[in-house]
Formats: structure tokens, C-alpha cells, sequence
């Protein structure tokens, strides 16, 4: 019986495909919301968290005031000094390698070209903390870093935007008000979650000191970059380099922190929960469409039971039973909607095939949402349609017969 | 008051009829508000018989067409379908019956829009369950004996009239019924189509001694049936059959 309601349903749907197709386009602009949605949310999730391990895994940073957002460099708070470094390097365990970084955001100018670039100097132990190798060049040397020589390795970006198409080892490069030499040039690492990581040129930290540092606090280190030894956990390093410092800076059990603590992995999962939380609500507002769409199945399917009522009159006198009826109607309303959910789904990849790319998000083919959206898409056809084929099946045949 | 007159003991000869009903009543609506369209039925119609039920609008002779096409409940009275009692089966043993036993065709044709003769006339054979190849083989074979081969491709609009109504007494007669009922169905055709469609059902009910249960309000239709009752005021008034004397 129900092969013959499927036979029968398909037979109908096939007589009237352009209504179908009305009836359905509600379902497929909900799936394909959806499907594309939780898609490329999971896509820029993925690509957020395998992007910040590239700054390297082990990863723990220092930096000034509390969190890692915009609000964490608010004036007054301390930056480091070199007898920090010193201290967490000695009374420490587990720290297999300790950087200083001092950051600043200056012009550059080569020839013609200008752009403003993070220029960062630090010791030559960040390379390796933060995973840089070298596409050309060389890193600056330890004599370099310790005479302070006006050396710099440049990343990617700044070699395309300032070089173009010129070798630019050797050069000399006007940074602020000081010209360095060249020596070496990053490999790219491309985007993460916070810009672009190519965008940046290195120098020994005291040519950034001396050099570029300006006014008084010249010899301050506003992040320190730490890479904890393998086999050590990176929460107990945490816990215990904010021991140091709290008591290094005298701080009362009832202040807080003036400076925060954290490693990659913690960047990764605050970066990643707030792309989530943006994929929920475009996921739920594409549900609600979702929803809409079984709401338009519900209303045309109640429409044509109205129209159709002499069909129904005729099949009811040739002997179809008032179930036979009702599976008609509900089958039509599922294979309706089920192929909605089948087209929408298959729109949805073409979509996400195309924006992937565009939005520079890896595109994986996510079964559970599509499995998830097919099942939800049929149940819509099933609950909305039952109204209308319920009513179908209570039509009285004479009475429908003589409906004109 | 008339009593009616087609009671089985008028009709020497047979031992068993197709159609019993006896002293049939159906209100609509209850109490002070209900209607008797039928006020006592007794009607016997032996297997084989063309017989044309006529009367005013109103006489209650598309009620008794109904009840006898299964189609609708008697409020009191028996009817006997084939040996069957048709006052206890339900909705679904009805649909059975007319479905395995009755064949419908209406004035209006009643035909699915946008959808080829042949599916129209396979239709009833979707129901029982009839397997792909012998569904079409049959309908093909119901659309050629009302004279429609070559034409099982055309839907409903590209027919005429009288095609359509030919379409329509295929689909009743594809599943090979006992009886077909037909509820005027010349009063949408010329007389020339009109001519053709009762020769159609005369040739179904003589060839293939279908049983054939006809209202109209047309005397020269009605003369194409063996037999002819009048209804009035939801009784039988007149019965050829009685009259003639059988």
C-alpha cells in the first residue's frame, strides 16, 4: 500500500511540478541556509585553530594587563623589563626557550614604496618559538642581536609589498627613522585569526631598542614569548609563571593580575568559540527559515486539498479507502519536502564549493549536518502535511463529487 | 399514498437478484430539521438488467443512485449488494466493495486534468494493486473497447466531449465491475455524442452483461434502458417493469 501511495503521490506531484516546485522552495532556501551555514562556520572554526598552532604549539606568552583582546593594552599597565625574562628563565622549570618582543607598529619605506608594518624586536630564540623558517636569507646572527646591528628579516607580505618582483636580500630599508639591511625572509605562514602573520619584520631587540625606540620607556618588553619543554604542561607553566610575576610586582592576594598569561591553545579556543557562536545564531535564523518553509508546504498543501477536492471525490468513489487517501497526501507532502531537502542540499554544496574559497576557509563535506538536514527536511513534510491530508481523507465522496 | 412497486415478488423468475433493497429511508439532518429524502425504497434488480432511474429535481432519485453506488449510508432499511449487507459494512468495506464490484461514470466525466487517458483509466487498478505491466495492458484494452486506441497519450483537454466521457466508462470498466453506475452521463453532450455514448453502454451491457444503473431526466436516453423507474418524493412512482407485466 504504501508503494502504491508513493506511485500515486509521484504521479500527482508530476502533473502539477510547478507548484511543487513553489511548495517546496521554502524547504530548499532553509536547507541550503543551513547546510551552508553550519558548513563554512565549521570551515573558518577549523581553519582558525589549525592556523593559530602555527604559531606554534607549546606556545605561552607574557603579556601586559589581563586577556589577549584589544582592551589588554590599556595605559598604566607595566610592561616587562629584562630582569623578568631573566628571573622566569632561571626559576622556571620547563622552559625550554624564552623570547622578549618588543612591538611596534612603524612605517617602512623602500624606493617609492611606504607601509606601515609590525616591526618587532626580540632575540633569536623566536624564530624557533614561534615556528618561522626561512624562505631566503638568513636569521640575524647572536652577535648581531647582542651589538644591536641594524638587521632585519622580513615577512612575505612586506617582501611583495615593498620588493615586488626585486631580490631583497641586501637591501637597505628605511624602518622609522633608521635604515636596516636585509639579511633574510620568512616563509608565510598566511592568515590567522588576528591578521595577517606574514605582515611583519623582525629585528634584534636592542636596534629596537636603541634604534626605534624613542622616548623613555625604550628598554620595556611589552610580550614575552615562551615555548614550555617537551613532556611539560603548558596549564602548570602558566600557573607558575604567574606565581613569579605576581610576587615579583608585589601584588596583594585581593589585587588581580596586570598582566596575563596564556598559550596558543587558549587564543585557539576563544577565536574559535566566538566564530561558533556566530555560526549557532546564522544557523538558528536559518532554521526559522526552515520552518517558514514547512509552514508554505503546510499552507499550499491546505490550498490544493481545497482545490483538488473533486480528485478526491473520484478516487474515494472508484474505491480508494479514507487511509489510502491520507498516505497519498502525507506522501506527497514528504517526497515534496524530502526532495526540497535533497535539492537544498545539493545547492548548498555548490554554494559553499563557490564561497569557500572566497572567504579562504577550507570546504569539508560535513555528513552529520547534511544527514541532519535531509532527516529534518522529511519530518517538516510529515508534521506539516499531515493537516492537509487528515482533511483529505475526511472529505465525504458525494459531497467532494459534487464540489465544483 | 403510492406504495412502491418494484418489490421482488413482482419480479417471477429469479432466484437470486443482484440489488435487494427493502423499505430503504435516508434523513439528512435530525430531529425537526431532518429531511427524508427517501421514505421506504423496495427494489429488486436481477444481474444483466440497463435500468434508467428517473425523476424531478428534488424526487430523491440522485439519493437512491448514492445509497445503491455504495456511496452513502442508509438511515433504515436493508440493502443487499450480491448477498452482501451493505446497512452493516463500514467505510472501509464500502470503499472494498465499490472498488472489486462498481464502476462510476458522472456527468462532469470526472477525469484527473493534466493527466494522459491511459493513467486516467489505470486509476482504479492503482488501487488494487495491479502490477505495472498488466495495469497498462488492461487499461489499454478498456481504452479500446470504448474505441480510444491511439488516443491513451491525450490528457483530458485534448479530448472532446464525448472522448472524455468514452475515457471515463473505460476507467469504470477496466476492473471488469458487476455494475457500473452512470449519474447522467449524457447531460453534458450533444445528441449525436449523446447517440454514441448510450449505444456504448447498451453494447458494454448486452456483450458483457455489466449490470447498468442510469439516472437521467431524458425520455429518449432513458428508452436506450430495459427498464425505467420514476422517483417521487423519495418513492418509487412508476416501474416499466411492473408495468410490462414481466
Amino acid at each position: 500500500m504504501l508503494a502504491n501511495a508513493f506511485l500515486i503521490a509521484l504521479r500527482e506531484i508530476r502533473r502539477n511540478l510547478g507548484r511543487a516546485f513553489l511548495t517546496v522552495l521554502g524547504v530548499i532556501i532553509g536547507v541550503t541556509a543551513v547546510v551552508t551555514m553550519v558548513t563554512l562556520g565549521q570551515g573558518t572554526t577549523m581553519a582558525v585553530k589549525s592556523k593559530i598552532e602555527n604559531l606554534g604549539s607549546n606556545l605561552v606568552m607574557l603579556r601586559p594587563g589581563a586577556g589577549f583582546g584589544p582592551r589588554a593594552a590599556a595605559a598604566g599597565v607595566p610592561n616587562f623589563t629584562e630582569s623578568d625574562v631573566i628571573a622566569i628563565a632561571e626559576q622556571i622549570p620547563g622552559v625550554a626557550a624564552i623570547a622578549p618582543l618588543r612591538s611596534n607598529m612603524l612605517s617602512t619605506i623602500y624606493l617609492q614604496q611606504a607601509r606601515n608594518t609590525t616591526v618587532t624586536g626580540t632575540t633569536i630564540d623566536y624564530f624557533a618559538i614561534n615556528k618561522w623558517s626561512l624562505a631566503d636569507g638568513r636569521f640575524f646572527s647572536e652577535d648581531e642581536a647582542s651589538r644591536g646591528a641594524a638587521v632585519a628579516v622580513i615577512g612575505n607580505t612586506v617582501r611583495d609589498e615593498l620588493f615586488g618582483p626585486d631580490d631583497p636580500i641586501g637591501r637597505k630599508l628605511r624602518i622609522g627613522s633608521a635604515s636596516f639591511q636585509v639579511v633574510g625572509v620568512l616563509a608565510s605562514k598566511g592568515q590567522a585569526g588576528m591578521g595577517d602573520q606574514d605582515d611583519t619584520i623582525v629585528v634584534p631587540l636592542t636596534a629596537m631598542q636603541r634604534r626605534l625606540g624613542g622616548r623613555s620607556s625604550a628598554r620595556d618588553i611589552s610580550q614575552i614569548s615562551i615555548s614550555a619543554a617537551d613532556g611539560v604542561d603548558s596549564n602548570l607553566l602558566i600557573s607558575e609563571i604567574t606565581a613569579l610575576m605576581r610576587q615579583r610586582r608585589n601584588l596583594q592576594s585581593n589585587q588581580d593580575d596586570n598582566f596575563s598569561v596564556f598559550d596558543t591553545r587558549q587564543i585557539a579556543e576563544t577565536l574559535s568559540s566566538s566564530t561558533r557562536m556566530m555560526t549557532t545564531l546564522l544557523t538558528a535564523v536559518a532554521a526559522v527559515s526552515l520552518l517558514v518553509g514547512g509552514i508554505g508546504i503546510m499552507n499550499i498543501m491546505l490550498v490544493s486539498v481545497t482545490e483538488r477536492t473533486r480528485e478526491i471525490g473520484i478516487r474515494l468513489a472508484i474505491g480508494a479507502t479514507a487511509r489510502e487517501v491520507l498516505w497519498q497526501f502525507l506522501v506527497e507532502a514528504l517526497t515534496l519536502s524530502s526532495a526540497g531537502g535533497v535539492i537544498g542540499i545539493l545547492l548548498a554544496f555548490a554554494l559553499c564549493s563557490v564561497l569557500a574559497p572566497m572567504i579562504e576557509v577550507s570546504f569539508a563535506f560535513n555528513l552529520q549536518i547534511n544527514l541532519i538536514a535531509f532527516i529534518f527536511s522529511a519530518a517538516v513534510g510529515i508534521v506539516f502535511g499531515f493537516a492537509p491530508a487528515r482533511r483529505a481523507a475526511r472529505l465525504d465522496p458525494i459531497d467532494a463529487l459534487r464540489h465544483e | 399514498m403510492t406504495t412502491s412497486r418494484g418489490n421482488r415478488d413482482d419480479l417471477p423468475g429469479t432466484q437470486q437478484l443482484l440489488i435487494d433493497m427493502q423499505g430503504v429511508r435516508k434523513v439528512y439532518g435530525q430531529g425537526d430539521a431532518g429531511f427524508e429524502a427517501l421514505r421506504g425504497i423496495d427494489l429488486g434488480i436481477r444481474q444483466g438488467e440497463f435500468l434508467a432511474i428517473m425523476g424531478p429535481s428534488g424526487s430523491g432519485k440522485s439519493t437512491l443512485m448514492n445509497l445503491l453506488g455504495c456511496l452513502d449510508r442508509l438511515s433504515s432499511g436493508s440493502y443487499r449488494y450480491a448477498g452482501i449487507a451493505v446497512e452493516r459494512l463500514n467505510a472501509v468495506q464500502r470503499s472494498l466493495l465499490r472498488r472489486y464490484h462498481l464502476g462510476f461514470i458522472f456527468q462532469g466525466f470526472n477525469l484527473l486534468e493534466r493527466t494522459s487517458a491511459l493513467e486516467n483509466v489505470e486509476l482504479p487498478l492503482l488501487y488494487r494493486g495491479v502490477k505495472r505491466a498488466q495495469r497498462s495492458s488492461m487499461a489499454r484494452g478498456a481504452l479500446a473497447a470504448v474505441g480510444l486506441a491511439g488516443k491513451e497519450a491525450n490528457s483530458p483537454s485534448e479530448l472532446s466531449g464525448g472522448q472524455q466521457q468514452r475515457v471515463a466508462i473505460a476507467r469504470a470498466i477496466v476492473s471488469n465491475p458487476t455494475t457500473l453506475f452512470a449519474d447522467e452521463p449524457t447531460g453534458n453532450l450533444d445528441s449525436v455524442t449523446t447517440a454514441e455514448i448510450m449505444n456504448l453502454l447498451t453494447h458494454l451491457n448486452r456483450e458483457r452483461g455489466i449490470t447498468i444503473l442510469m439516472v437521467t431526466h431524458e425520455d429518449d436516453v432513458a428508452a436506450h434502458a430495459g427498464r425505467t423507474i420514476h422517483v417521487m418524493d423519495g418513492l418509487i412512482e412508476r416501474d416499466s417493469a411492473r408495468n410490462a407485466g414481466f
